[in-house]
């Protein structure tokens, strides 16, 4: 019966073959809508919470600035080098590629040092993470997009080890638009974290 | 369809049993001594919420009434026998005034009821004071793992699972909690409201005649939630008075302890106190702000339960002393919300 | 050391209640059982090939369908040890402590370990044949989603006989479920058995809407899809939106308990409404989520049961969208009585209400499905019917509930538990039951038998109403919610019996169930048609049980009913009597897959470490979770063919042409 359906058939569809790396990009965006309700999420407890400080010390009496901009300008760039990436693969050069991919992650590496450095730096000013709400709620919030660039880093370890061993294909094609696209995902993540918690914190 | 082997069976086991579970049912509605709460209401705030019930049945009904009956006359003229004679018309799928027709009511009915409820909403809503002559009673109210606390404070005493209000005078619940979230339900009075941790809520009822109301804790706040029951009295001006006279005189001071003793986790019976400590609500409400009573300075004052007063704990609940009231003391408590359901 | 251990043990099992000694026992024998049985048939490698590493969705359906019943059974039991002890006043049959237990792991079983993967079950087997598709769009993700919900049910479900159950409800609102109020184990099990199943929720939802968007048969535009697809399409939307919400909250919370957070905490300025609110605006939708499936099963059942075309396509459509995006603004509806003011309630009783519209409108376009047509009451349609006045009275008890200032009398009592069971036992439960004998001969080729399918038919029915019906009157006298016994003075004591009798009906139409799964299969009389019921849609299109490659062929499609219209068109002499013998391809196949099971137990692993704290455990697991996650991205497996070959050899024996 299935072949008397198919009597009309148009002939371009080739059978049943969908391009897999169209379907995973797709995904992606979806992945990245979830991604968005859950920092949404975040930051709407940050918003109710951020005035709770217990008697613990508050936004403007923590945050300190200038680590954070660097931070920021370190990962803006860092965005610019994937998109630099994505470019030289699209010219087939798999060296500047990975030269690009390197470049990213060392970025990518320092930013979150820096934020290490700065978590460590708070908690020994006695603002830890059971300090507060707000504390609470700010740890969580940072935290959470830490832990996605640092997700990020390890795979993008993986990916410049399959690059190197596979070169470009339309697998590894794939996921460097993927990665490049999740990357500048967590820099529009950050932006918002930028201007909800430190500026609106520090003014 | 064809003949199903041991149908008949079926036939005579679905009609007994369908039968006995309608008779058991019958015997239930007439055996049953349980009052209809929300559908005799005795104070003006539970008569509009009953006057809602009932306007928002009859409006619903008319759309669920002539469905279900339309329901039951098409299952019973399309349903395939052989020799039928009803119409056939497979490709009948799509009619633009039928269909317009079934958006159309309901959108017709659910605005009336909208309007009907948003005008509701705000003649009930519940921390509006009640119109009428007299001052306002107020009283307070704390729910404790498993027990109602009730202060009044113009009289200056205080009760356990029982409240004494005079009739015909509108009465000021202001509640908390000292203990997981619950609500405070007394459902021929007024419909219910949380009682949280660290705010003050407020609920105004009225008893329009003198009885015993029957209220309950009606969120699940742990194991003998089910013990949360409570009495409201409603009774004459001047029984009022003298019931006020003789817990001065009668019964015990409620001191610091005694309520610490009150709020370790068990089940309680009906107590009555001649006076409680000055603010105590107050306290409780701003427990959990920055030198509230569950901070670190103020500790030494409230660090020696008293366990000798009259109250009677299952054994269950004395299982589960001092660990939650112990954790209490050692958490530094800091501030909390204390705006009035400022949720949204 | 002998104490010591002694001591463990006494904490870390669940001991001094008779009815869980007789559960350790029978657990404990049914797994020495299976294990007896797997080795002695030597059928672990064959379990192992066929299904646990399997990536072939109908399999992964019916693994989803069969945890579901498994699961049923439990949250059916725990139901009936709930009515049990409510039977007569001051009953003692159930520990206050054992009674807050038990209706907390009821209302998580049925509604997150039942009907979720219940749902899913059936998205699997129906979605991708329904398309006329391959699989799903991502065949490894698909299997991964099941192992985690099925081990995150498990992890719940451990709880039972390690560590003691949660007890704070089903949404274990703060304070109650915070570390103050509640500090042992069994809120971790609560946390991580639905945090863990919750992933592998949001990875289906991901998964089906590219596999609806993307890989649907040439011709099927998105309004030519059939209703079930449109429902599973709309139910998606409302997961990849509700999900991410549910994880953060439970995420919260896990944090306040372990990390010494203040999010949802008394002190330190944390607040509970937040969570409340955070776990409504998942938890209403989610309520959306398993009933929308069950809207599109009757679509699909009512038109084929009446021989017609589905009564208002279009309006069935914008009905389940219209449902899909008002779902996300209704959640407060929940707390009318938190004090949120006038204005607030308002606007969420208002939104609640205009649910009830297209909510109407697709009752009212299943009637005329059935006007003019010719009903034919096998099982399906007997479920499908069954459904209509259940939820006519569930939706307009609904509405009344709906209306704010009355809600604060209805709130938390009876009257709103007969409400929800009424919409989740007549419309979900019965539209999932409904749908299993729809598919089942495409599950497994041959139709489960009626007679007893007829005896389980009746006792639910009427089981439903006398257990339900009397709680709305209980609701008006005053009884609330999760009291574990009540006093005789109260006078609810005659109707909570009836409501008892009710559940009991209840469970014999299970057993009946569970006989005539078991009677069907050894009785079953194959069916060789692969169109059973005279069915409208793609799926009967192909022999039952489908091929694992579905489609030889790819079918095109020109309309909404593309087998009606086929068989209408032949009937006419349009088409050729004999068709043309068709030109098959090979066929790409992905390969199976250990990782996900693996991937799951380690996540297992790590959930069960976090529950006791033991965080050398935990590290473990999570190590584990990301080694499988490398491995699986170093992997380059592309999967492999059949060959045009074996295609043809497949077809030619399934249907009987050879």
């Amino acid at each position: 019966m299935a072949q008397a359906v198919s009597q009309n058939d148009h002939g371009h569809h080739d059978h049943g073959h969908h391009d897999p790396q169209e379907l995973k990009m797709l995904g992606f965006w979806i992945f990245l809508i979830t991604d968005v309700v859950l920092f949404g999420t975040l930051f709407a407890t940050y918003v109710v919470l951020h005035n709770n400080t217990a008697g613990g010390p508050s936004a403007h009496e923590v945050f300190e600035m200038p680590g954070v901009i660097a931070e920021t300008f370190i990962l803006l760039t860092s965005s610019f080098t994937s998109g630099l990436a994505v470019l030289a693969m699209n010219k087939g050069n798999v060296k500047q590629l990975i030269a690009w991919l390197i470049v990213t992650f060392i970025l990518g590496a320092a930013f979150i040092g820096l934020e290490v450095q700065e978590f460590v730096h708070l908690v020994h000013e006695g603002f830890n993470f059971g300090t507060s709400a707000f504390s609470t709620s700010f740890f969580t919030l940072v935290g959470t997009h830490g832990l996605h660039v640092s997700m990020g880093l390890g795979w993008m370890i993986l990916l410049i080890i399959q690059l190197s061993r596979r070169g470009i294909n339309d697998v590894t094609r794939g996921k460097v638009n993927v990665i490049s696209l999740y990357w500048h995902f967590l820099d529009a993540v950050w932006i918002f974290l930028l201007s909800v918690v430190y500026l609106m914190g520090v003014m | 369809m064809s003949k199903k082997p041991g149908s008949r069976l079926m036939k005579w086991v679905v009609l007994i049993v369908t039968v006995l579970s309608l008779a058991l049912t019958v015997w239930a509605l007439f055996a049953g001594t349980g009052n209809y709460f929300v559908l005799n209401p005795k104070g003006p705030i539970a008569e509009g919420q009953r006057d809602l019930i009932v306007i928002s049945t009859i409006l619903t009904a008319i759309v669920i009434v002539p469905t279900t009956i339309i329901a039951f006359i098409i299952v019973w003229r399309y349903r395939d026998k052989p020799g039928r004679k009803a119409k056939y018309d497979p490709d009948f799928s799509h009619n633009n005034l039928l269909e317009t027709i079934w958006w159309g009511i309901p959108i017709v009915v659910i605005f009336i009821l909208a309007v009907v409820t948003v005008r509701y909403t705000y003649a009930l809503e519940p921390s509006v004071a009640l119109k009428s002559e007299k001052e306002p009673v107020t009283i307070q109210v704390v729910s404790l793992d498993w027990k109602w606390v009730f202060f009044n404070p113009e009289e200056n005493i205080a009760t356990v699972n029982s409240v004494t209000i005079p009739e015909d005078t509108p009465i000021r619940f202001e509640l908390t909690s000292d203990a997981p979230m619950n609500s405070f339900w007394v459902p021929q009075l007024a419909g219910q409201i949380y009682t949280m941790s660290g705010m003050a809520m407020t609920l105004y009822m009225q008893a329009d005649h003198p009885g015993t109301y029957f209220g309950s804790g009606a969120n699940f706040s742990g194991e003998h939630f089910a013990d949360m029951r409570f009495d409201v009295n409603a009774v004459s001006d001047a029984d009022y008075r003298a019931w006020v006279d003789k817990v001065k005189s009668e019964s015990k001071p409620m001191t610091m302890e005694t309520y610490q003793s009150l709020a370790i986790p068990g089940t309680a019976d009906k107590q009555s106190f001649s006076s409680f400590p000055d603010n105590l609500f107050q306290q409780l409400v701003t427990k959990y702000l920055p030198g509230g009573l569950a901070d670190n300075s103020n500790r030494a004052t409230h660090t020696t339960p008293q366990t000798e007063i009259n109250e009677k704990e299952s054994e269950q609940g004395q299982s589960d002393m001092g660990t939650d009231t112990k954790s209490n003391n050692e958490h530094d408590g800091l501030g909390t919300d204390t705006q009035e359901g400022s949720n949204n | 050391m002998l104490e010591n251990i002694k001591e463990f043990a006494s904490e870390f099992f669940v001991t001094g209640d008779p009815l869980i000694y007789g559960a350790d026992v029978s657990i404990a024998l049914v797994t020495i059982a299976i294990v007896a049985g797997l080795t002695y048939f030597k059928k672990w490698k064959w379990l192992w090939r066929n299904w646990l590493t399997t990536v072939d969705h109908k399999k992964i359906g019916i693994m989803y369908i069969l945890a579901a019943i498994i699961m049923m059974f439990r949250g059916g039991v725990d139901a009936l040890m709930m009515r049990t002890q409510l039977a007569i006043p001051n009953f003692e049959f159930l520990h206050p402590e054992h009674y807050n237990q038990v209706f907390t792991t009821h209302g998580v079983v049925m509604i997150l370990f039942m009907a979720m993967p219940f749902m899913f079950g059936l998205f699997n087997v129906v979605v991708p044949l329904q398309i006329g598709a391959r699989d799903v769009a991502f065949p490894f993700l698909n299997s991964l989603s099941f192992w985690l919900f099925f081990l995150g049910a498990m992890l719940f479900n451990l709880s039972f006989v390690i560590g003691g159950s949660p007890d704070a409800g089903w949404l274990s609102y703060p304070p109650l479920s915070e570390l103050q109020f509640n500090p042992g184990p069994g809120q971790n099990f609560y946390i991580w058995g639905i945090q863990i199943s919750g992933i592998g929720s949001l990875a289906t939802g991901i998964n089906f809407l590219v596999t609806i968007i993307k890989m649907r048969a040439p011709g099927m535009t998105m309004m030519k899809m059939p209703m079930f697809t449109w429902s599973v399409f709309a139910t998606c939307v409302i997961i990849i939106f509700a999900f991410p919400i549910l994880t953060v909250t439970l995420a919260l919370l896990f944090l306040d308990r372990f990390g010494g957070g203040h999010f949802f905490t008394l002190d330190g300025g944390g607040n509970p409404m937040m969570y409340i609110n955070l776990i409504w605006m998942w938890g209403h939708p989610e309520v959306y989520i398993v009933i929308l499936p069950a809207f599109g099963i009757f679509s699909e059942i009512v038109s084929v049961f009446s021989r017609k075309k589905l009564f208002g396509y279009t309006s069935m459509v914008f009905a389940m969208m219209i449902i899909a995006f008002v779902s996300f603004f209704t959640w407060a509806h929940h707390f009318f009585t938190m004090g949120s003011g006038a204005d607030v309630n308002a606007f969420f009783a208002i939104s609640t209400m205009l649910i009830a519209i297209p909510t109407g409108v697709k009752i009212f376009n299943w009637l005329f499905t059935m006007y003019r047509g010719r009903i034919r009451f096998d099982l399906p349609m007997l479920w499908t019917v069954a459904f209509i006045p259940a939820f006519i009275v569930g939706g307009m008890t609904g509405v009344l509930l709906a209306v704010a200032p009355a809600d604060f009398q209805y709130h938390n009592s009876y009257f709103l538990i007969a409400h929800f069971h009424q919409v989740l036992i007549g419309g979900v439960v019965f539209g999932y039951f409904a749908g299993m004998y729809y598919w089942w001969p495409k599950m497994f080729g041959f139709k489960l038998n009626e007679t007893l399918g007829r005896w389980s038919f009746w006792f639910w029915n009427i089981g439903f109403y006398v257990c339900f019906m009397p709680q709305y009157l209980l609701g008006l006298m005053g009884m609330t919610r999760r009291v574990s016994t009540f006093d005789w003075d109260t006078g609810w004591g005659p109707l909570n019996v009836v409501s008892t009798v009710g559940a009991y009906l209840m469970g014999i139409a299970f057993v009946f169930q569970a006989i005539q799964i078991a009677y069907s299969f050894k009785y079953r009389e194959k069916d060789t048609t692969g169109d059973i019921w005279d069915a409208h849609t793609l799926e009967w299109t192909i022999p039952s049980p489908a091929p694992e490659y579905n489609f030889a062929i790819t079918p095109v499609v020109d309309s909404r009913d593309p087998l009606w219209v086929e068989k209408q068109r032949r009937a006419a002499g349009k088409l050729p009597k004999k068709d043309a013998k068709p030109k098959y391809e090979p066929i790409h196949m992905p390969s199976n897959s250990g990782i996900p099971i693996v991937f799951s137990t380690f996540f297992f692993i790590a959930g069960f470490g976090f529950t006791f704290h033991w965080v050398w455990m935990a590290v473990l697991g999570l190590a584990g979770v990301l080694a499988c996650m490398v491995v699986r991205s170093m992997n380059d497996d592309e999967g492999f063919y059949i060959p045009a070959e074996e295609v043809e050899k497949t077809e030619a024996s399934l249907r009987g042409t050879l």
